[in-house]
């Protein structure tokens, strides 16, 4: 049988929208998907902002605003947690991210399944219209807390036990649906329709992270849409999966038999997981950014990608350290701490990666660039805090204040929010073919960067006092010094700070859509495939008549002897370096 | 070239390994593609069942659970029903591979016969599980009376949809069949179907096997798993 290869098909075959509606609504083409995901994304990403905006307004100022009362604070708060872990940060970093770069970065012209492709975007939107809806409804959005943990999720007494919670189960199911046709188009796309000469060790890091986390994705997001449904039969049809035999404000509730700690499990399962999901592609990217920007190949490539692998495999097991304090087995508890701990070498080995490729680099202090490096700063720190926390006698007396607030909003929110900002500062000339404008962009970073350590820092010391979590007032209590309310203050004033520079970022967006100088072709010298199409940004189809061929890794920067300081990965070996039989002079994380 | 030797590649070195490996690649077809998806999708859900059977079997330990077989006046003491359901699973699983070798035998008709009634049989299946469905509600096993009820019509529900799910990519393939379509395209379709419902008999029998089990084998499974 004779097969046409995918990415040996003609460009004639594939569809030519030509319509509005074909070419920018119900688009196939992988470049227009990815901007409605990133456009749906960003949008319900300011939405969980302004959120956040309320409930340090509240810890700040408390008894101040009367729009916040102790219902709507933990209903923004769990609205605030979702968003920004599910439909922010997955979705843009794989929908928008993985989306734009996969075929570019792989060298084809598609998605191996644009129509999948282009469905996986409208469920996506759909999801985000029935999380929205849930303010809109009797008794509003569930105040449950991100982790939906039952019984109180399902309970009287909890705001909205009733609308909310149904809907928030509903559009979960749906995101799930939509992530999943993203993923299987991601991971075939990746393991099929590499051109030729692109092995799966030449292939850019970013490209790697996003492979790993959506293979995670994949086999991680079943154990939500268990739990999801499971849950939705313990609320709509009287079963007791999770619901135990208790009493709730005085009656006894229909259930019996349930275990919510099964639902915890469940939940970990995927919510740990979900923190790499969101986390490799941000490694693989900024590991692509800083290369670039220091003119430098990365080091040791094989060991960043082992240890992208390892981190994925390892994240499977250590879901039960965010249930130290459930009462599980003292074996159980040492056994997580353990993986835990472990997943803190492989981690550790991207952290020296990433500072070892900036040695002696030639580094160039570019927007992309300053937001990589913060990240390398923010991970760090954040990680650091993870050692404490993966302990469990550490844990438990911190488990439940902001220290962990701190932790997690350090490693998992600050850290990726610098990635995607590198990200967006890195690719947005090959998107829209304009530069952003740059005072403005340097202006975002140190605001953002300082402000974030504003917010964060002091919420370290927060948890060592033992001020609570999710309190919506913290009152008159004895053991919080009036200093602790002060810095409650000053948190939240850097905090709206943080939020309206936020502003700047997005009104250069816009304004340099029209007004940003030309990008031309190549402006950072960067050698990925996806810079090297005929047309700046990338038509239909990608890549013109002729698909491009690979004849070298993603990290020819700085090459001895060579005429340019970056060879791209379509420049056959020999043409444009006078010597180069890589006898050791151009190994692997060191360029002599 | 093994997985383990694509991973130990050194791609900054120029040497002979690297160029062969890279001299191998390229694009594959559209229908390895196809393949490729089907399996990690096979694996979705095999991990999705996993995961309730995982539930299932630490909350078989729970007091309280009144498990569906093990005792005389239990529902599924006698097991009949079931076995004939898995007969119409069984002879749609059958019906579904001869029509895909009759396709490859370039035999249209027959392969259609084939098609048609596999989809039948599986219709059957599923008014058989809706049939089951409706006896035990009527024996007082209601979805929320027990867990072990619960879980019982939560597999067989999902199990199920899976099915009418993959009817619908049946039926689309025995339309092609019909309206005589490039025969290389129906195969490779038939193909995918035929394992995709081999995969949903395998799993049926699995859930047949979990769900008709006494007390005591719950316990030693729980026991083999670390879950009891």
């Amino acid at each position: 049988m004779t097969h046409v290869a995918i990415a040996d098909q003609e460009e004639e075959t594939h569809h030519h929208p030509t319509s509005f509606v074909a070419k920018y609504v119900w688009s196939q083409d992988h470049k227009v998907i990815a901007v409605q995901y990133s456009i749906i994304a960003i949008f319900v990403g300011v939405v969980a902002l302004i959120l956040s905006g309320f409930m340090r307004l509240q810890l700040g100022f408390p008894d101040t605003f009367s729009c916040i009362n102790p219902n709507t604070y933990l209903q923004f708060m769990t609205m605030h947690g979702m968003i920004m872990v599910i439909y922010l940060l997955t979705a843009l970093l794989l929908g928008g991210f993985g989306n734009y770069l996969i075929p570019l970065m792989v060298g084809t012209r598609d998605m191996v399944f644009p129509y999948l492709n282009m469905l996986s975007v409208w469920f996506y939107f759909v999801s985000v219209l029935v999380l929205l809806a849930s303010f809109f409804v009797s008794g509003g959005p569930t105040g449950a807390g991100w982790t939906l943990y039952p019984p109180q999720t399902i309970l009287p007494g909890t705001p909205g036990n009733e609308w909310g919670i149904i809907l928030m189960i509903a559009s979960l199911a749906i995101f799930i649906v939509a992530f999943t046709m993203g993923g299987l188009n991601y991971v075939t796309t990746i393991l099929q329709a590499r051109t030729h000469g692109m092995t799966l060790m030449r292939m850019p890091l970013t490209l790697w992270g996003i492979f790993i986390a959506s293979m995670m994705g994949l086999l991680a997001f079943p154990a939500l849409l268990v739990s999801a449904i499971m849950m939705a039969l313990d609320l709509l049809a009287g079963t007791s999966f999770f619901m135990p035999t208790l009493v709730s404000l005085g009656d006894s509730v229909d259930h019996e038999g349930g275990s919510p700690l099964l639902f915890q499990h469940l939940f970990w399962f995927f919510g740990h997981p979900e923190v790499y999901i969101v986390a490799l592609p941000a490694f693989g990217m900024v590991s692509d950014v800083l290369a670039t920007h220091a003119r430098k190949n990365i080091f040791g490539y094989r060991m960043m990608v082992w240890a992208l692998v390892i981190i994925g495999a390892l994240s499977f097991a250590v879901w039960a350290h965010h249930m130290f304090v459930s009462g599980m087995n003292l074996i159980f508890g040492f056994f997580f701490a353990t993986t835990t701990l472990i997943i803190a070498v492989p981690t550790a080995i991207k952290v020296y990666n990433w500072v070892l490729t900036l040695w002696q680099g030639n580094i160039k202090l570019t927007p992309p660039m300053l937001f990589a490096i913060g990240f390398v700063f923010t991970f760090t720190h954040g990680g650091l805090s993870g050692l404490f926390l993966g302990n469990v006698i550490v844990d438990v007396p911190l488990a439940d204040t902001y220290f962990v607030v701190a932790h997690f909003h350090m490693v998992m929110g600050v850290s990726t929010v610098m990635v995607l900002f590198a990200a967006i500062y890195h690719w947005y000339p090959l998107v829209t073919g304009r530069m952003l404008h740059e005072g403005m962009a340097r202006l975002h970073f140190w605001m953002t960067f300082l402000g974030a350590y504003a917010v964060f820092l002091p919420m370290h010391y927060l948890g060592f006092l033992g001020v609570p979590r999710r309190y919506f007032a913290m009152g008159d209590t004895a053991f919080m010094p009036e200093s602790a309310h002060t810095l409650n203050a000053s948190i939240s004033i850097f905090a709206l700070v943080l939020m309206l520079i936020q502003t700047v970022f997005i009104f250069n967006l816009i304004w340099s859509l029209k007004r940003g100088p030309k990008a031309g072709h190549n402006p950072w010298g960067a050698t990925s495939l996806e810079w090297q199409t005929p047309q700046v940004p990338p038509g239909h189809g990608n890549w013109g008549d002729k698909l491009p061929v690979v004849h070298r890794w993603a990290y020819d920067f700085s090459v001895p002897n060579a005429k340019e300081d970056c060879i791209p990965q379509n420049v056959p070996k020999g043409a444009d370096e006078t010597h180069h039989d890589g006898s050791g002079e151009h190994s692997e994380g060191k360029t002599v | 070239m093994n997985i383990f030797q694509k991973l130990t590649e050194k791609p900054w070195e120029p040497s002979s390994d690297a160029m062969a490996a890279a001299v191998a690649t390229g694009p594959t077809s559209q229908i390895d593609a196809r393949k490729l998806m089907l399996n990690i999708f096979l694996a979705i859900v095999s991990v999705l069942f996993l995961l309730i059977f995982a539930t299932f079997i630490t909350h078989s330990q729970y007091p309280g659970f009144e498990s569906l077989a093990g005792e005389p006046w239990k529902p599924f003491a006698d097991t009949t029903n079931l076995w004939l359901n898995t007969l119409w699973l069984t002879l749609s699983s059958v019906a579904m591979h001869t029509g895909l070798v009759k396709a490859r035998r370039g035999i249209s008709g027959h392969a259609l016969i084939a098609m048609v009634l596999a989809i039948f049989f599986a219709v059957q299946f599923v008014l058989a599980q809706l049939w089951l469905w409706r006896d035990l509600s009527g024996m007082g096993y209601t979805l929320p009376s027990n867990p072990a009820n619960s879980y019982f019509y939560l597999m067989t529900g999902v199990h199920a949809l899976h099915l009418i799910g993959g009817l619908v990519v049946v039926l689309r393939s025995t339309f092609l069949l019909w309206r005589g379509g490039a025969l290389e395209r129906i195969q490779n379709s038939l193909k995918l179907c035929a394992t995709y419902w081999h995969y949903l008999l395998g799993l049926w029998l699995v859930l047949f096997f979990l769900l008709t089990r006494s007390p005591e084998t719950y316990r030693a499974i729980a026991i083999a798993c670390g879950l009891g």
